[in-house]
């Protein structure tokens, strides 16, 4: 028996178990997200892949397909409101993306541009958040962070060490390091970390290697993020 | 295009910029000379006119505010242009300049002007003719209404013909990839 749901009209076949987000995209079908990657348990915080099912609104990484489900997705309305997240995610913290190492390589502002996002039109909060140098190899700026956790995902289920965390709540949350110091480089933290290689904006940062490749010629400069492969290293 | 029945004014201007977003400007190249069959600049540095006419039609902006006199060259553009346009990434975020937006302007101007190498004696500029700094550096939006914004750090040539035709025929202004960039 075919098991079969719709989204924008769109048949698209699932496996029992899978999530809207993953047959979509097997499907070949792109909905936008940030905290989702399919290598991790799914987080549901960014609320970029949220579609409306049946007429009501949740997020595509957490729930479930079901034979016969309505989705919308690339809808005005949808990336109106996936627009005004990401606008808000810009203007909540310090995305400067001319001067960084990041810029053309990073889902933030890859999305940003798949959505049509011509200014943050909200206020900036400049928010002062130092960074972390303290690692031989690794340089930390939380000034580009969005909680999206897929470093406290991967340091705890794949790399066992448990190295990152989100602390505080609300407007207060923040990205913490599990050391008595709260330094990256009192921990245990390595290149070869997945961790380290998951980091969908900028704030996980290889040293002594800006700017390798120059801006103009990086991932989503070549293909808009609705084309370039979920499965790429980034 | 059809050519309109008078020619759009243009005022164009720099605050906290670096003047990039003008050469990029500048790189439509020949195609100035089409853009000058639609419209007639006015106050720009193209020109050296120094203030709008009060029926200018578009008023492109680059650059943030970090100081009073950029607040109040803003709002001579806001009040002189029916449409008005943020070019480049210190107009949209405050860019650059916006990165000192986290530490005191009091600490700023002391290490600037007091306590670096070399500069003992030095005293912090208080000529009256000098604009007063902000104590951030705000995108201009943040102050009045922007009714259309071309990103990039310059954006492209191309991207600013694409908004500027794009308006010039009545369309809304979009950018497509490989013209959107915030770098």
């Amino acid at each position: 028996m075919s098991r079969t749901f719709t989204i924008d009209g769109k048949t698209i076949p699932f496996e029992e178990g899978q999530t809207i987000i993953q047959a979509a995209t097997r499907a070949g079908v792109f909905i936008p997200h940030l905290c989702y990657h399919p290598d991790f348990k799914p987080h549901g915080s960014c609320k970029l892949c949220t579609v409306k099912v049946d007429g009501r609104h949740t997020a595509s990484c957490t729930m479930r397909a079901m034979a016969g489900m309505v989705v919308e997705s690339d809808t005005a309305e949808i990336n109106a409101e996936r627009r005004a997240l990401t606008q808000m995610l810009f203007v909540e913290g310090n995305h400067f993306c001319p001067s960084c190492e990041q810029s053309g390589n990073c889902q933030l502002q890859a999305t940003a541009y798949h959505l049509g996002m011509m200014s943050p039109h909200y206020d900036h909060f400049f928010p002062n958040r130092p960074v972390d140098a303290s690692h031989p190899d690794i340089l930390l700026d939380f000034n580009r962070c969005i909680l999206c956790s897929l470093c406290v995902r991967a340091s705890r289920d794949v790399d066992g060490k448990n190295v990152f965390a989100l602390s505080g709540r609300g407007i207060n949350t923040h990205l913490i390091v599990n050391a008595r110091s709260g330094l990256l480089g009192d921990t245990d933290f390595t290149l070869a970390d997945k961790a380290a290689q998951v980091c969908p904006v900028g704030v996980i940062l290889k040293k002594r290697k800006g700017f390798a490749v120059p801006i103009g010629e990086r991932k989503y400069d070549k293909a808009p993020i609705s084309e370039a492969a979920e499965t790429e290293d980034r | 295009m059809t050519a309109p029945t008078r020619k759009l004014k243009v005022a164009t201007t720099s605050l906290a910029g670096c003047f990039g977003c003008h050469m990029s400007f500048l790189d439509i190249d020949e195609r100035l000379f089409t853009l000058l069959e639609h419209i007639e600049f006015d106050r720009s540095p193209l020109t050296d006119i120094k203030h709008c006419s009060p029926d200018c039609d578009i008023g492109i902006i680059e650059g943030g505010l970090c100081n009073a006199e950029n607040v109040h060259v803003l709002r001579e553009f806001r009040k002189n242009c029916k449409i008005l346009i943020a070019i480049g990434a210190c107009a949209i975020n405050g860019g650059l300049p916006a990165q000192r937006n986290h530490l005191p302007l009091t600490t700023i101007l002391e290490e600037v002007y007091h306590t670096s190498p070399g500069l003992a004696n030095g005293m912090i500029p208080n000529d009256p003719e000098l604009p007063l700094p902000l104590n951030k550096v705000h995108p201009i939006h943040e102050v009045v209404k922007v009714d259309y914004f071309i990103p990039g750090c310059p954006p492209s040539g191309d991207a600013i013909w694409k908004v500027l035709t794009d308006l010039l025929a009545g369309r809304e202004p979009t950018l497509e990839h490989g013209l959107m960039h915030y770098d």
